[in-house]
């Protein structure tokens, strides 16, 4: 177990193109940090760098306090699942389990202790004898898995190790990977798309856009200050709602709060916290036409068209909608839950 | 097909049938001439049940030969065509699935290069570069001899190229998988290529022994010593002779004798092949 360090790292592929630009950021040994953003934002090339399988441009990447850039994947103690499992067909599981240990050379006994050990952890004991081929998406993944428990790694690295799976397996799934991750304690490097995944798994949650971190925080730091429009509309679903102030004046009847900080040109809100009562402080008054309303079991999404601009709106409201498809409402943006931003910069304005 | 029409499959049995009859005739002919007398197919009625003469005309073949022609005994000729075939066959595949492991999987200067230039040989068949080839095997001291036989056959720019064309659907992170689990080069070769390329390789052996098997006019130049000759080139001078009719009924046993090995490696092999082929998974 080991702390992970990269410093000034920058990826530049043959051809000049740049895949990660001078990145900081520090893991904390037993810590599960999470990267997530759009496809093509680097966040697997800096795992696969974190893992030896790609080089390293320029910068650091340390594991427990040793620089590693020029190490051998096997020789860096990192274990990695991947996103096709990559599980060698032609072995048993128990083979597959195996392997790495072989290659180190780690005595028979040990071997057999640890393997029974991860195969209990994982509850694939009845299937060590199986050829990969022979096993379903899950207990594949669980394999995987194993393969990386089996060597005590210093860490885990996961390459969107759930993404293959179908969504109830893949909830499943994210409940055992935490609770392994929680009981061995190993720092964890987690790469996804998936934001409920992210914000589910992640002690912390790195939110990267073109090879660039955006924010680094807990995830409910996240949800709640994003420090820029990215990250605010990258994580929560349904996602935030994005005004620009300018607009919002122009509409009759509508006034912004005083509260609001200079220069902040687009505001966002959530749409849980839109409510349909006016509040007891300052908010902003909107009104428009529902367009749709999806029904999502304990609440339901409503897809408004605001009246004077053309803008969709999307609130939540518990239960079900009071009201029908095209009805009039009216609602409110409460003070508290403004996020303001700089439009140029994107940045958040505190 | 799913409907149930008798016409049909009568119609597409009688082609099989048909098909089969072609191809199996001759050889059941051959089969027949192998048990007759001397005399009896140059007596103008064709024979069509075997003869008595069966045994006497295979033991002769196998252990004596027909040294007024010019052949040494049959057995001969089959471990000298054994040789040539298992070495032409192994060694094919064990230098082109290396070499194809190196195209693949290795980034080195001019890799495309030497990838292109194995694969322009394929467009030279081996009769067009022969009298180069065997001006080079005669100045090396070659003639009549195995490696004489064997090295001028050995490299195979197709089997190169099946290799590859595999080697490149074999999924990138198998390798990093293995790497990870710290597998250098030559180990994940060894333990997950090799396995994995199975099927491949006994398909391609299962072609490769036959060709090795067929060589007829490679081994027709470089041997003019007996102990050197190949079966398949041997029949030839059985067949061929001044001034006498052949002997057909003892160069058809040579020729039963002859079509028994790559048989025996169609049949071994193929339960292999398909086993394979039924458990791959990639």
């Amino acid at each position: 177990m080991a702390n992970i360090d990269i410093s000034g790292v920058k990826k530049v592929y043959p051809g000049n193109v740049t895949a990660i630009h001078d990145l900081d950021l520090s893991i904390d040994d037993g810590e599960l940090v999470v990267l997530v953003g759009p496809s093509g934002c680097g966040k697997s090339t800096l795992l696969r760098m974190i893992a030896g399988l790609e080089t390293i441009t320029e910068g650091t990447v340390a594991i427990g306090g040793d620089v590693v850039n020029r190490k051998e994947p096997a020789e860096r103690d990192i274990a990695m699942v991947f996103q096709n499992y990559a599980l060698y067909p032609h072995m048993s599981v128990r083979g597959n389990l195996e392997y790495g240990l072989k290659n180190r050379g780690t005595p028979r006994p040990e071997i057999d202790k640890r393997v029974t050990e991860a195969a209990r952890i994982l509850e694939i004991e009845p299937f060590l004898e199986r050829k990969p081929r022979q096993l379903s998406g899950g207990q594949r993944q669980r394999v995987a898995m194993g393969r990386a428990i089996v060597r005590h790694p210093k860490a885990f690295l996961f390459d969107e190790p759930l993404s293959n799976l179908d969504a109830k397996l893949r909830g499943q799934m994210r409940i055992e990977i935490k609770r392994i991750q929680r009981s061995l304690k190993t720092t964890s490097v987690y790469v996804t798309h998936d934001q409920l995944e992210a914000m589910t798994l992640a002690d912390r949650l790195v939110v990267m856009n073109a090879g660039r971190i955006e924010q680094v925080g807990k995830p409910v730091e996240l949800y709640e200050k994003p420090a820029s429009l990215f990250v605010a509309g990258f994580i929560g679903s349904p996602p935030m709602n994005i005004f620009e102030t300018a607009t919002l004046r122009e509409l009759p009847g509508v006034s912004l709060p005083a509260s609001l900080p200079q220069g902040a040109d687009v505001i966002g809100v959530r749409p849980d916290s839109i409510v349909l009562d006016q509040p007891a402080g300052a908010a902003i008054a909107l009104k428009g036409t529902v367009e749709l309303i999806e029904p999502v079991g304990g609440e339901s999404h409503v897809y408004v068209r605001l009246a004077g601009i053309e803008q969709i709106v999307i609130l939540v409201v518990q239960g079900r909608a009071t009201f029908g498809e095209t009805d009039e409402v009216a609602f409110y943006l409460p003070e508290a839950a403004l996020h303001p931003f700089d439009k140029t910069s994107g940045r958040r304005i505190e | 097909m799913v409907e149930n029409r008798p016409f049909l499959t009568l119609l597409t049995h009688l082609v099989l049938i048909i098909g089969v009859v072609v191809i199996v005739f001759p050889v059941y002919l051959a089969f027949i001439a192998s048990t007759r007398g001397g005399g009896d197919f140059m007596s103008g009625v064709v024979p069509l049940m075997p003869g008595p003469h069966m045994i006497e005309n295979y033991s002769r073949m196998l252990t004596a030969g027909l040294s007024t022609y010019g052949a040494p005994p049959v057995w001969q000729m089959l471990s000298n065509s054994l040789i040539m075939a298992l070495a032409v066959s192994i060694g094919k595949i064990a230098i082109s699935i290396t070499s194809a492991y190196a195209i693949v999987y290795f980034k080195f200067p001019f890799r495309f290069l030497a990838f292109w230039l194995i694969f322009i040989t394929l467009m030279l068949p081996v009769e067009v570069r022969i009298i180069p080839t065997f001006a080079v095997v005669a100045n090396l001291g070659m003639l009549n001899s195995y490696p004489g036989l064997i090295i001028p056959l050995i490299a195979s720019a197709t089997a190169t190229f099946l290799f590859r064309q595999f080697f490149l659907t074999v999924p990138d992170e198998l390798m990093e998988a293995a790497r990870v689990d710290g597998a250098g080069p030559m180990k994940f070769f060894r333990d997950i290529l090799l396995p994995l390329s199975r099927t491949n390789i006994a398909a391609l052996f299962v072609i490769l022994f036959i060709y090795g098997w067929v060589q007829y006019l490679w081994p027709l130049l470089v041997t003019t010593d007996t102990r050197y000759y190949t079966i398949v080139m041997g029949i030839k001078r059985l067949a061929q002779v001044a001034d006498a009719d052949p002997l057909w009924n003892l160069v058809m046993a040579a020729v039963m004798l002859a079509m028994l090995p790559p048989v025996l490696v169609v049949i071994f092999m193929q339960r292999l092949f398909v086993k394979g082929l039924v458990e791959t998974e990639k």
